[in-house]
Order: structure tokens, then sequence, then C-alpha cells
């Protein structure tokens, strides 16, 4: 068996609120294994986004390592962790706050392929176009504005900015979240598609279950810090172990048809 | 019985960049008394400009066309005393400087007429019925002392201390963690059924719709698609649009895709 693309071993993180300290991340250990999507789920608080800002190096844990493609991360400095950012790469959810509002698509794009080095100048042009329609956009969408573009164009765009380093492994944290349904079905359905064909691993930040069953093929859940129960995603809705895994399962809104189940 | 609002050609349009857009167009639409009516749709469908122009907060830029009547009221409504109104970010509804106590105060002193000592007793009594912990000390929290379910429930109970006759909720639970937001929503069902309020449940979600209301209105680009009772709209959607909301909901049901 290969090693995992991730290995996150008793990370511990702890921020200071109102003096007194609140452990973000109390000893967090999981693995994502290439290609895999591995959700993180849990209450607001539970540490699901601390840890993906800390595989990022958006902030420092105060304990603990990250294994990624078989080096250590968290030592990572200058041309290394760069080289390791192009390979791992996040999507928030809110394209609009991501992108500066007057850039415009093409430039958004090519901002990763020139601080990494991705073709010369005058081949970029020809990649960018590439990945507008490798994520389902029209390459004339390039010089429009990002503010321009509807929500779900919005977050193609992210992916396809994601997507043009060639990353081993995407945060996706809430990524899908603040999008309407009809456009949710087909960013999920493009996520899928380049997992397969560019053989990405995706953690998958979310709040919603229902997504996560559709998506993920194990789940991590999180409370207070901690990881409190991990297995394959379908298995772990279906059937939770844990206090916080019940508690998140009887809270998904159920659609309510036939007969009534009001008060149940 | 009486409607607590009848809705008649209702149409809103907004002037941006020198161009005019209509956010709703010719809505028919009545909300009974004591009913637990979901208006659902997507980003743009209209529903939040609905909401607005229920309790007269639109713009004064926006052109109304149309009528929004009160029969049971026989008076033009008052925000607070006959609609309470509850927002997707409590941070944003509630005065960060103000004790969350003499906020609630406030409304029923300016709504019902009482003294100060009787509405911080009311404001008590409400920040109890919101399920919050030790009221009476709570009473003198500021809001960034509580967590957003928290500042949520204080929301709620400033929002029912007018006792209005109708309560809107816009996104209300849509900021908060799925766990937060059941125990929000059933607060807000358990409510509005003691008081026999009204309620206008706006959402994006088609299932937590299906949870708290009775009937379901859908909208798209600013018009009504359908409404209808909550299981048949459920069970057999008369429009096709309703029908892609709801083979787009990723539930925890066994589906066949």
């Amino acid at each position: 068996m290969s090693a995992p693309l991730l290995e996150v071993r008793g990370l511990g993180k702890r921020f200071s609120r109102n003096g007194r300290p609140v452990a973000a991340l109390n000893g967090v250990s999981l693995n994502v294994a290439h290609c895999e999507t591995l959700a993180l789920v849990g209450p607001s608080g539970s540490g699901k986004s601390t840890l993906g800002h800390a595989i990022l190096r958006l902030i420092e844990p105060d304990s603990g390592g990250i294994s990624f493609e078989g080096q250590d991360l968290l030592a990572l400095s200058g041309g290394r962790l760069r080289a390791a950012r192009a390979r791992l790469q996040m999507v928030f959810q809110d394209p609009q706050a991501a992108f500066n509002p007057r850039a415009t698509v093409a430039g958004v794009i090519d901002d990763p392929l020139r601080i990494h080095g991705i073709g010369s100048r005058g081949e970029r042009p020809g990649l960018i176009r590439k990945l507008l329609e490798r994520v389902g956009l029209s390459p004339d969408l390039g010089e429009r504005a990002v503010h321009e573009i509807s929500g779900g164009q919005r977050q193609r765009v992210a992916i396809a900015r994601a997507i043009a380093t060639r990353p081993s492994l995407v945060v996706l944290d809430e990524a899908v979240s603040a999008l309407d349904v009809s456009v949710r079905g087909d960013i999920l359905t493009l996520l899928a598609d380049l997992q397969r064909e560019e053989n990405i691993a995706y953690l998958f930040i979310s709040h919603d279950l229902g997504v996560v069953r559709a998506v993920a093929h194990r789940v991590a859940i999180m409370d207070a810090g901690r990881v409190v129960e991990m297995g394959e995603a379908r298995q772990v809705i279906a059937d939770p172990q844990s206090a916080t895994g019940k508690a998140l399962v009887a809270a998904v809104p159920r659609l309510r048809c036939g007969i009534s189940t009001e008060n149940a | 019985m009486t409607p607590a609002l009848n809705i008649h050609r209702l149409s809103v349009t907004y002037r941006r960049d020198r161009q005019e857009v209509e956010a709703l167009s010719g809505v028919d639409l009545d909300v009974g008394a004591g009913e637990k009516l979901a208006i659902i749709g997507e980003s743009g469908s209209g529903k939040s400009t609905l909401a607005l122009a229920i309790a007269g907060l639109l713009p004064a830029s926006a052109k109304i066309a149309g009528r929004i009547e009160w029969p049971s009221l026989g008076r033009p409504p008052v925000n607070g005393r006959d609609i309470g109104f509850v927002f997707q970010d409590p941070s944003a509804s509630l005065d960060p400087v103000m004790a969350v106590g003499e906020q609630i105060a406030e409304v029923a002193r300016a709504h019902r007429g009482m003294n100060w000592r009787q509405a911080y007793a009311l404001a008590e009594e409400l920040l109890a019925r919101v399920k919050l912990p030790e009221p009476a000390a709570l009473r003198k929290a500021y809001p960034h002392q509580l967590s957003g379910g928290q500042k949520q429930r204080v929301a709620i109970a400033a929002a029912i201390a007018g006792r209005p006759g109708l309560l809107i909720a816009d996104e209300a639970t849509s900021a908060l963690d799925t766990i937060v937001q059941r125990d929000i929503v059933a607060l807000i069902r358990q409510l509005v059924d003691e008081d026999g309020t009204s309620l206008l449940f706006i959402t994006h979600d088609i299932a937590l719709a299906s949870e708290i209301a009775n009937r379901i209105a859908v909208f798209r680009n600013g018009q009504l698609v359908e409404a209808g009772a909550t299981e048949a709209l459920v069970a057999s959607p008369q429009q096709a649009y309703t029908r892609l909301l709801l083979q787009a909901h990723l539930g925890l049901e066994e589906t066949v895709r």
C-alpha cells in the first residue's frame, strides 16, 4: 500500500479568546489518500476550517505534524514551500471575496500560472482558454471582470485557478455552500470529473451532510477541535456512532412528503 | 378565516445603473391567519423583496405597483407591532452597544405602551421563552457576549415583543450551523403555534421549508411559480421548476440517480 497523500498527526492549535486559551485543534490526526475525497464536518467552532487553514499553511499549528507528498510540510520554506503550494490548492465559499474585484477572469487564472512559472508569457493566454473550457466556461469569458459574472461562473473560475498549477490536493472550504441548488449540482459534477481525470484529492469542508453524502468517500466528524468519528461517508451518515455525528445527522432538514411527520 | 394579508398583482421595480430591474412581477398571494407559509427561491427570485415589500422596508427609489391589504387589521400595519422581522444576520439587526434586555424592552415600550419596569419584566420573560439560560443575568449581556444562535434567539424575542400578527423570518437560520438551525426552527414553530401568529418563512432550502410550513410558495425571477400545501407540493409538484428544485435537493434519503 502506498503512503497517503496527506498525513496529519496530532495537530494542535490554541487561540486566545477574551484572554482565555481555546483549543481550536486538539490532537487531530487523519490521512487523505490520492484521488480521495475526505469530508470534514462539524458544528461551527469545531475546528474544521482551522484544520483546513493549517494544512494550507495559512496558520501555523502549535504542535503535531503534516506530511504532504512525503515531505514535512511544516518544515518547508522559500522555493520548496512555493513548489508544495502549487500542489496544494484551495477554493473558498465566496469567490467574490477571494478575488480582486477589478481583476478580469483571465487575470485571476493568470496569477498562479505566472507565480509558479507555468508557460511563457506567450503561452499563458492559450493555457487560460484551455482552463476556462476545462471548467465548462466559454474562453471568451476571460475578458470579463469577475464581478460581472454569476456566482456559479465565479466558482468555476475559482476552480480553474485552483487546478491551474496541477494540484494533487484541493481544500474546498464550503465551496458550494453559497451556490443556488440548481447550480450546485453542476459544480459537484465538475469537481467529480476533475478528480477522476486529473487525479485530484479533495479535503471537502462542509456543514451540509446531504452534499457530503453525495460526493465524499470518507468523512471525519469534528467537535471541539477533535476528530470524534471517521469512516466511509455513507456508512457514518446512515449509522453515526458519536454523539456529535448523531446530532448532525438528526439536524439535517428532511423533505416532508406524503404522511405528515410533524412533531416527529 | 380572514386572511392576515392579501397580495394583489404586486410588482416591484428597482433602478440600478439607470436600468429598471423588475424584482417582483404581478404576484398574487394570500397569507392566512395563523398560517405558516414558506417562500422558497434561489438568488434573484424576489423572495426577499417580497418580505421587504410586506414590511414596507423597500428603498424609496423602488417602484411599487399592486396592493397589499391587511383585512383583519383595517389599517396600515406598523412594524414591530403588526409585523415582526427576523433577518439572517443577528449581529447586524442587534445594536452592539445596547444590553439585549433593553433592546427587547424597547419594542414592548414602543408598541405595547409599557413602562420600563413592565417592559424589562417582559424582556426577561421573553428571554426565557426563547430558551436562553439565566434570563435575569442575560438581560444585561451585550450581543458580542453571545453566540450566533443565542443572538438569533434574542432577535426572535425582540421580533415577538410587540405581539405581531405576522412574523417574517428571512433566511433566519442560514448563517447558523445545522444543529443550531434545527433548534431555532423548532423554536419559531413553537412560538407561532402558541401565539397563533402567521409566519412567512423565507428560505432557499426546500427541505427546511417543508419541515416548518403548511404551505410553500415557489418563486423564480420575480414570479410566483406555484403555491400549494407542503405535502402536495413536495409529492406532486405541478411546475417543472419545482421539480428541478426537488431533484437538486441532496438529502440523506436513499435516492435513485
